[in-house]
């Protein structure tokens, strides 16, 4: 009888604390549920309103008029959809061969992919955003989708899960089949490392949608940016910020991501925990 | 004699075509590992080495380039915008980092404890870093708003005056720091777990066999077991905190009047990237710019180094 009453004491000071944080985590989003119910006046009332109010759809209308919110969403998911396929492509590809081929220069190669894996980004802003204007890509989506089509990163994490998932074994019979290069990469690599792709895939994702610093430089046209820039701009243009409109906008941007995280939460966390052991 | 002469032929003929041969052999993996090298030359290499370039010369980004020798560097370690956004930068730093490395490791101390709803804590504490910077800035600025903010509102109840989060040099900061913590004690929370859960729990039965505290085991087996977790989380918080942008970015880029990369009233906010992007693009200075860039990367290097070392030592 003590021993129970002990243990439920004892699970009531480790789970109130860990709900405290729960709460402290989650508050942010319920701020911005409420804000984006209330009209300006209201936000500015004072005490603070906690619960809920009437003028979403109002809020909705408003911000629809102020931004193109749709059209810097599409903006968004081009640039965040095509970088994702691009860089899960060509980083399986590049991780396929490092961990699995001998050919001359390997070690070189791999050696060089390490060491830009550690170039801080700021010091290739510039140049890029005058290579960007050279060749006349500043204001499109082009110019944010190409420098990041592969990364160091990706690289890596993939060559790690496939040096341990896919079994040479498998690799040499299917090269007596006579299974070519493309073959094995597709139909025994690519199936294998399933999970690892799904964790790669949905980080990339949501740091493209997240990305801030580079689109608000190189996409110089306000009328065609990406969602976090028009966010940005709502928030800075409005001499006294209508709050109710800025936090209906950034609810609605964290939507998509907030979809793609729930259906990626599992992998994400469980792939996050045991890397950083490895690591 | 005939044998000797007719050897080296047969030697030395293969070679010519065995780079062919190799090159034959292995276009495939060439060919499948060259988009990222391609990219990486076009916007990795090539724009590092640039910028060096760069920052030797004077240059707007539209007229001809003039050479400026070290003299962008000189004028860098005399600026006092710089060292006043390298002081900002290391305050805002040290006041998310502490408080966010003691929660993130009490929180996974529970975690590792509390066997029921884990998973369910783990998805919760994970959510604010995914989320976008841009929308939780502007969620932030709200919190702390001084006439309308929660903050404030709770200070009220308890009897503490209004604090004008945004516009004070400290309130800044820490407004800032707190915007930081939260989106990464959770992250954290989940690779100390991580390294908690390689820990044997025989450690654990025999400190407990021996009498020790819940203290007691803390400090002596389960933070050193920690340390090389805590190396982890300690570089890669000093490697993104002191790259920080986008957060006082948002947060002040209405309470400033002059530039949106000023940081807020008095400069008090604005960081080592932010001071980068004002000099390059609000004043086009993309030599300057391009100094300052190799300055900043110089901080970040020289402190990691400094943080690893004294994580290292403690206790050896």
């Amino acid at each position: 009888m003590a021993a129970i009453k002990g243990s439920r004491r004892r699970g009531i000071a480790l789970h109130l604390p860990l709900i405290i944080g729960t709460l402290l985590s989650a508050f942010p989003f319920y701020w911005a549920v409420i804000m984006s119910t209330h009209s300006s006046s209201e936000i500015f009332a004072y005490p603070p309103k906690l619960l809920p109010g009437t003028h979403f759809l109002e809020n909705v209308r408003n911000l629809f008029d102020a931004i193109d919110f749709f059209g810097s969403m599409w903006n968004s998911l081009l640039v965040a959809v095509s970088v994702t396929f691009l860089v899960l492509l060509f980083d399986s590809l590049a991780a396929f061969v490092f961990a699995k081929f001998e050919f001359p220069g390997k070690n070189l190669l791999f050696g060089l992919l390490m060491v830009i894996f550690m170039v801080p980004a700021q010091l290739s802003v510039i140049p890029q955003f005058v290579i960007m204007a050279k060749i006349g890509w500043i204001g499109s989506m082009t110019a944010l989708i190409v420098p990041a089509a592969a990364n160091a990163f990706g690289i890596f994490w993939m060559r790690q899960y496939m040096r341990s998932a896919i079994h040479d074994e498998l690799l040499d019979a299917s090269k007596l089949d006579g299974a070519n290069f493309l073959r094995q990469y597709w139909h025994v690599a690519l199936p294998v490392v399933r999970p690892g792709l799904a964790f790669l895939g949905i980080f990339t994702f949501m740091g493209q949608w997240n990305d801030f610093a580079w689109p608000l430089i190189s996409l110089t046209n306000p009328d065609n940016v990406t969602l976090q820039v028009a966010l940005s701009q709502l928030n800075g243009t409005h001499g006294t910020t209508d709050y109710g409109i800025v936090m209906t906008g950034a609810l609605l941007a964290l939507v998509p991501l907030l979809i793609v995280f729930a259906i990626g939460a599992k992998q994400i966390i469980g792939d996050l925990a045991k890397g950083a052991v490895r690591g | 004699m005939a044998v000797l002469e007719q050897t080296p032929p047969a030697v030395v003929q293969p070679s010519p075509t065995r780079p062919k041969k190799g090159l034959r052999k292995y276009w495939h993996l060439y060919a499948a590992i060259s988009p990222f090298y391609l990219i990486f030359l076009g916007f990795g290499l090539f724009p590092v080495g640039f910028s060096l370039y760069l920052s030797f010369h004077r240059w707007d980004g539209l007229g001809s380039m003039e050479w400026a020798g070290l003299s962008q560097y000189q004028y860098l370690l005399s600026d006092s915008d710089f060292w006043n956004s390298i002081g900002n930068t290391i305050i805002i730093w040290a006041l998310a980092t502490f408080p966010m490395i003691f929660l993130a490791m009490v929180t996974a101390v529970m975690l590792n404890s509390a066997v029921r709803f884990k998973g369910l804590y783990r998805v919760a504490y994970f959510l604010p870093n995914v989320t976008s910077v841009v929308a939780i800035a502007i969620v932030f600025g709200s919190i702390f708003s001084t006439n309308s903010g929660v903050v404030n509102a709770v200070l009220h109840s308890v009897g503490i005056d209004q604090v004008a989060w945004l516009n004070t040099p400290w309130g800044i900061k820490v407004t800032i720091a707190a915007l930081m913590t939260w989106q990464w004690t959770g992250y954290n929370a989940i690779i100390f777990l991580a390294g908690l859960q390689t820990v044997p729990g025989e450690l654990y039965e025999a400190a407990r066999m021996d009498g020790a505290g819940p203290i007691q085991t803390f400090f002596r087996i389960t933070l050193p077991l920690l340390r090389p977790t805590l190396l982890f989380v300690l570089v890669v918080s000093t490697v993104t905190g002191l790259q920080s942008f986008s957060e006082p970015q948002v947060l002040l880029q209405t309470s400033s009047n002059d530039s949106t990369f000023a940081g807020g009233p008095g400069h008090s906010g604005q960081t080592m990237v932010l001071y980068f992007f004002q000099q390059t693009f609000d004043n086009n200075d993309f030599g300057y710019g391009a100094a300052v860039a190799w300055g900043i990367f110089l901080v970040v290097v020289l402190f990691s180094i400094i943080n690893w070392r004294l994580v290292q030592r403690r206790g050896d």
